[in-house]
Order: structure tokens, then sequence, then C-alpha cells
């Protein structure tokens, strides 16, 4: 491959997947906010909701 | 009686399980057929290397503003696109439920010919065990598997090589989305994502040690720098950012309506976002590795190949590579394996914005929803894309679907909240209520400014070309009934639609975050 041609693979590259490992070790950190204005429940009714598992 | 009251006597809406189920759900749902056969062939014809210029300033300045405005509007107002976009609407409601109706629509004509190229695609998965196409893939394509009409007009010929494996897509899909959010969606992109990226990431692996692989990468990142002042090659960066990120037709706005009320909004949309154009770049350099090595072979240089993207480089170009490659009965297996898996969860996606609006407005469950839809869709599938005029119908629907009506979707979308109704800093403040990754004004400034004058002039220049030259030579007669009849199903369906009466409670929902709120001033 030529030099131009490796610059600009390894450029992109830095900038995509560099872009994914940093907002997916972001998302790591803070998954969710710490503080919230409080009320708005989920709706939920066991003995009416779908099952749900976590993954 | 509150709102809140009300709601006890329906079911409760369902959820993603949690964080990483949604976000291997979204990225299924934005990795499809088009990172692999669309990306590489645009990117090298618009400048090469340098293309990743105005890629990644689409992506900042309109896939991620998008994909932001879709998850704020479907999580903060709790529903598909009609019931959100209704909720969102205020006193007029009718009139934005019809917009949402319109995206339902978007997805339930795109599902029917959606399915039948996951149809073909496992069908190559089973030719590659013997290569059967043999030495003349076009031929093969053409002639013995879709046994194409010579004449482009409508016939009611079904071919059954291409009717049961379009069966088989669509009785999985149906099965998965009767199975609910939970355990059909969600399970199935938990299971399939990774086994895709490690389908793939061989094909690439394979691909980077063939002989003229280097040649390939060459052709493909070499940058062509005068491209960059091409108005032309901008446009072309914004119109893949936004078909590939699966934006603006009801896709996110509903799977964002089930995440939970505290639920990271931002940041998963950033590694939603990075994830599908890190496959659509990974995409480019196999594809590529293979284009050298198979200009290696027939001794002309990577320019000088034809068919490149799209149905041509999958079906035609793929295979007859893989005829000349060590080991290519594998690595076809692999890559259309790869492809059926890619395009079979982008299909749930579509096939749950059709499937959840219609059990919200008709109070069906979620079952009844994906059997009844499922059913009428398929039987639509059948009929007008497992026949001899399939290919050609499939390839002129999905033009106008995407050119005209999923642009003039996220143009309408993205004026009417932050012009008309003025919603934009109600779902700002949601977006950073609920999100780690903080938003400023300039995205109020992206979707209500950018986006429109960007995706406006895509808008119009698609609708003059098609208008004043058709479309890959195609009558126009036919146009009219595959082209702009389709545009115009999808507008009398979502006035039909619009116009019932609902089964159930369509307002039973409070907004949460609560707004305004002193918080709000936090943006100004």
């Amino acid at each position: 491959m030529t030099p131009t041609a490796i610059t600009l693979l390894a450029l992109s590259a830095v900038l995509v997947w560099g872009g994914l490992i940093a907002s997916t070790i972001h998302l790591i950190r803070h998954p969710e906010v710490s503080a919230d204005p409080g009320g708005g429940d989920d709706d939920e009714r066991p003995e009416h909701a779908v099952i749900v598992h976590d993954t | 009686m509150s709102a809140r009251t009300e709601q006890s006597t329906a079911a409760p809406r369902e959820q993603f399980s949690g964080q990483t189920g949604f976000i291997l759900s979204a990225i299924g749902s934005a990795v499809g057929l088009g990172n692999i056969w669309r990306f590489p062939g645009v990117a090298y014809e618009n400048g090469g290397g340098a293309f990743l210029i105005p890629y990644l300033v689409a992506l900042v300045t309109a896939g991620i503003p998008i994909l932001f405005l879709d998850y704020a509007i479907g999580h903060r107002f709790r529903g598909s696109a009609p019931t959100a976009l209704r909720r969102l609407g205020g006193r007029w409601g009718r009139w934005t439920e019809s917009l949402g109706w319109f995206q339902v629509s978007l997805s339930f004509v795109i599902a029917l010919y959606y399915t039948a190229i996951i149809g073909w695609a496992l069908s190559y998965f089973v030719f590659s065990f013997d290569l059967r196409w043999g030495d003349d893939p076009a031929g093969f394509l053409l002639g013995d598997y879709l046994q194409a009409s010579e004449e482009v007009s409508l016939t009611g010929d079904i071919v059954a090589s291409v009717a049961v494996p379009l069966a088989m897509v669509w009785i999985a899909a149906i099965a998965v989305l009767a199975l609910g959010v939970t355990r059909g969606l969600e399970r199935v992109n938990v299971v399939v994502m990774p086994l895709l990226a490690l389908t793939f990431g061989a094909v690439v692996v394979r691909a980077l040690f063939l002989p003229g692989a280097a040649d390939g990468l060459n052709a493909f990142f070499t940058p062509d720098w005068d491209a960059l002042s091409d108005p032309g090659v901008w446009i072309a960066a914004y119109g893949q950012i936004f078909f590939s990120l699966s934006i603006a037709f009801g896709i996110m706005i509903t799977y964002a309506s089930y995440r939970r009320r505290r639920s990271n909004l931002t940041g998963p949309g950033l590694v939603v976002a990075f994830a599908n154009s890190s496959f659509e770049l990974l995409a480019g350099i196999g594809v590529f590795a293979t284009l050298g090595f198979f200009a290696f072979q027939q001794g002309i240089p990577v320019s000088e190949l034809e068919s490149i993207s799209g149905i041509g480089l999958s079906f035609i170009t793929f295979p007859a590579i893989l005829s000349e490659m060590p080991g290519g009965a594998a690595v076809g297996a692999l890559f259309f394996g790869a492809l059926t898996l890619a395009g079979f969860t982008s299909l749930l996606s579509i096939l749950q914005v059709t499937s959840a609006a219609v059990q919200e407005k008709f109070g069906l469950t979620p079952r009844s929803g994906a059997i009844a839809i499922g059913t009428v869709s398929a039987l639509l599938s059948f009929a007008l894309f497992s026949t001899t005029s399939g290919l050609y119908a499939l390839d002129a629907t999905d033009h106008w679907v995407n050119t005209i009506g999923v642009v003039a979707s996220a143009v309408i979308m993205s004026v009417l909240t932050v012009w008309v109704l003025r919603r934009g800093p109600e779902l700002l403040h949601h977006l950073n209520t609920v999100s780690t990754v903080r938003l400023g004004r300039v995205w109020l400034a992206l979707v209500g400014i950018v986006v429109p004058a960007v995706l406006g002039y895509m808008l119009v220049s698609g609708i003059v070309t098609v208008a004043t030259e058709g479309y890959e030579g195609y009558p126009t007669g036919f146009l009219l009934v595959m082209g702009w009849g389709a545009l115009i199903a999808v507008g009398v369906i979502a006035a039909v639609a619009t116009a019932l009466p609902w089964r159930r409670n369509k307002d039973d929902v409070e907004p949460w975050p609560p707004y305004p709120a002193a918080a709000a001033t936090e943006e100004n």
C-alpha cells in the first residue's frame, strides 16, 4: 500500500473505531445520570407485565 | 381522574431489559445491507480516503442529531411513531399523527421488498456450498435464479426458487416479533449481533490475505482531495449517513419508546452511531481487499471493475470472485450468512414499527399485531417481489421510497418539531435530563437548520431527477406504478390509518421529566 493510503486508513480507523471505543468507555463509566427530578415511575405491574430478563 | 389512573386498565408497555439489549438491537437495526454493499462503493466513487471528511461531518451534523431527535420523541411520548407524534403535536395531534402513519407506511412498504433481498441472500448462502452460479454469476442470477422477465413490466408469475426462501424469512420474522420486544426482538439481536461481527470479521481477515488486496485498499483509501469541492460528494456523504442509520421513518422512535423512563439516551446513541460507521469502515476494507484480488486475477486495475456496489456487487461480482478464490465456498457461506443476518435484524426493526403502531391504535397484543401485519405484508411481498418482475419492482420502489419518501419524512419532522410546534427546547431538556452526554443549543440549530437545508436539497434534486430523467431507463408506465404509485400508496395508507378510530386511550401517558421546569433554564 502507498504511504498516503496507509495514512488515510489509519486516520479512518482512529476516528471511526476510536469513536466507538471512546463512546463505549464513556458509557461504561457513566451508564446513567446520577440525579433526576423524581417521579415519572415506569408502569411496573408484574401481574400483567411481559417477562423480562436482564441481558 | 388522572391519566395515570386510566392507564391501569391497559397492558403495561413492553420494555427492553436493559442498556445492552437496547444498544445491540439499535445497532442491529442500523447495520444492514447498505452497510455492506452501499458504503464501500459510495466512498470509492466520492473521493476515496477524502470521503472520510464529508462522511464524519455528515455524521456529526445530521446523522447523530436526527438519531437523538427520534430518541427524544419516542422516549418522551412513549409510543410508536403515530402515538408519539400525536402526543407531541398537542392540539395539532391529528395532523402530526398522520406524519407518524406516513413513517409507518414507509416501513410497511420497505419491509415488502427488503424481505425479498434477505431471501436472495439466504439462497446464496446455500448456493455457496457448491458455488452453484458456475462461471456466469450474472446469467445465473437473472436467468436461473430470479428468472427475470426480459421486458420491464409487472408480471404475476411467481418464481418458486425465490418464493420458498422468502416464505422462510417471513415465518422467522413473524415468529420473532410475536414473542415480543424482550423475548423476541431483543433476544435475537443479543445473539445475532456478536455472531454477525464474528462472521463478517472472518470474511475481512480472509480478504486481507488475498493477492492484490493491497491494490484494492489503495484504491479505496487514496484520497482525491479535489472531490471535496464537489457539492455532489457532500450530498452523497449526507445521503449515506442518513440512509444508513435507520432514522426518520419510525424505527428509532419505536425502539426508544421501549426504554424505561430513567434511561440514558445520548450515551448509547453515540455508541450506536459509531458502531454503525465502524461496521461500514470494516465493510469497505473487506469489499475493496476482495475487489483488489479480483482485479489482480483479471490483470486490470480496480478502477476498471464493474458492479462494485448494490445488488450487482453482492450477487454478481462477489460470486464471480468466490469462484476464483481459494476456499471460496467457505468464504461465500460466511459472506452470505453475514448478509442474511445483517438484513434480518434490520428487517425486524422495520416490521416492529408497523406492528407497534397497529398494536397501539387497535388495542392488539404483540402476538396479534405481529401476525396480522406479518400476514398481510407477506402476501403483498409474494405478489410483488417473488415474481419474474420482482427485481425491477424492488429497484424502483426502493429508489422512490428512500430518496423521496424517507427524506421528506425527515424534513417534515424536523421542521414541524423545531419551527411549527416549537417543541425543540422541551426535547432538548428531555435528552439532557435523562442522559449522561449533555447537548447544547447547537443541537437545535442542527435539527432545525442544517438537517432541513441539506435534506431539503436532496429531496428537491431527487424529485427533479426522477421527474425529468426517469430511472434506470425503465418504462414510464412501470415507474408510475412501482415508483410514484408506491409513494401514493404510502400516503393513502397513512390517511386511512389516521382516520380510523383509536380502540384505546391514546393520551394515557404523561411526559416525564416535567417541562417547563426549573431545569429548563439550564440550556439557556
